[in-house]
């Protein structure tokens, strides 16, 4: 190993470690699991311990997408424009267990899981998740950026 | 003014074209001709002693494979009538067949009745004929059939995007 790789891999982990405490989400909410994601965002479970604390309403400043409540194919198309229109590095959350299978919405109009659609980084299960599972996806998803290779 | 008394006000205007009437812990109901179907919500909202200003729904039931009603029409539009000066309600239905799955529309009589009626073409395919828009409400263009007919396969999946899983 030279001093060069020695370098970027430093380099990498600086920038993941700036990237995972900066984390800017784009809340996509669709249904009732978004009184448990207010829920868990305020002071009382307080996401802006992990630097998560700034929600921005627009996919083009904003780094993760928080994908919460029930994804129904008329609306399917609309998640993936949202997506489109972030810019890279980017990840996604499927908040609830909707958007991680469908749920029990096993019928002619929900998406059984978003992943049908675009990619997912974290699964937060549940119906709605309890704030502690939402805090435990929030910290997997930061081990995750800091983890992997940086592009920039 | 109780239900009975709005069936019996019913029954004397309209006669024949009452086919039924049925009326069970305060759910006051008739079965109406469709002929006779606008001629009578009117009735029904503006005669004052009825007064039924508010069309709280309207929906319909498929009865495709309803024990005992297998001979029958296969679909029954429902009105639901609401009084708020009476404070008394009223069901009308109209039962129609499934190659003429047509009802004259209350638009004219309630603004509500727009997206309502919308909503039972998407979901059972009966058309309301005079409708001033009669497009899908719920689904989009592209959906193929009526989800909540009965004979609408519970597996059958049409997405815009993504897999059919």
């Amino acid at each position: 190993m030279g001093v060069g790789s020695f370098f970027t891999s430093k380099l990498d982990e600086a920038i993941g470690w700036a990237r995972k405490y900066s984390i800017f989400q784009y809340p996509f909410v669709t249904a009732c699991c978004g009184m448990e994601y207010m829920a868990a965002a305020c002071s009382h479970y307080d996401v802006d311990r992990f630097g998560a604390g700034l929600p921005r309403f627009s996919p083009r400043q904003a780094d993760v997408l928080f994908v919460v409540g029930t994804i129904s194919h008329k609306m399917a198309p609309v998640l993936k424009r949202i997506y489109d229109q972030m810019t890279e590095p980017k990840w996604v959350v499927a908040f609830g267990v909707c958007t991680c299978t469908g749920g029990f919405y096993d019928n002619y109009a929900t998406v059984q899981g978003i992943d049908t659609i675009i990619p997912v980084d974290v699964y937060i299960p549940g119906c709605p998740p309890r704030p502690e599972s939402v805090l435990d996806g929030l910290m997997k998803l930061q081990d995750k950026i800091a983890a992997q290779t940086q592009r920039f | 003014m109780g239900g009975t008394e709005i069936l019996q006000r019913l029954k004397s205007r309209f006669g024949p074209a009452i086919l039924d009437t049925h009326e069970r812990l305060g759910d006051a109901t008739a079965l109406v001709e469709r002929g006779s179907l606008v001629e009578m919500l009117r009735l029904c909202r503006d005669e004052p002693a009825l007064g039924f200003d508010v069309l709280m729904d309207l929906t319909a039931v498929d009865y495709l494979k309803y024990p005992g009603r297998e001979d029958g029409p296969r679909f029954e539009v429902v009105y639901h009538l609401y009084s708020l000066p009476h404070n008394h309600r009223v069901r009308l239905k109209v039962r129609v067949d499934e190659d003429d799955a047509v009802v004259p529309t209350a638009v004219a009589l309630w603004p509500i009745a727009n997206w309502l009626e919308r909503e039972v073409w998407d979901m059972f395919g009966v058309r309301f004929a005079g409708h001033p828009d009669l497009r899908r409400l719920l689904m989009y263009e592209e959906f193929v059939g009526h989800a909540l007919r009965k004979d609408y396969p519970i597996n059958r999946r049409q997405p815009l995007i993504g897999p059919a899983h």
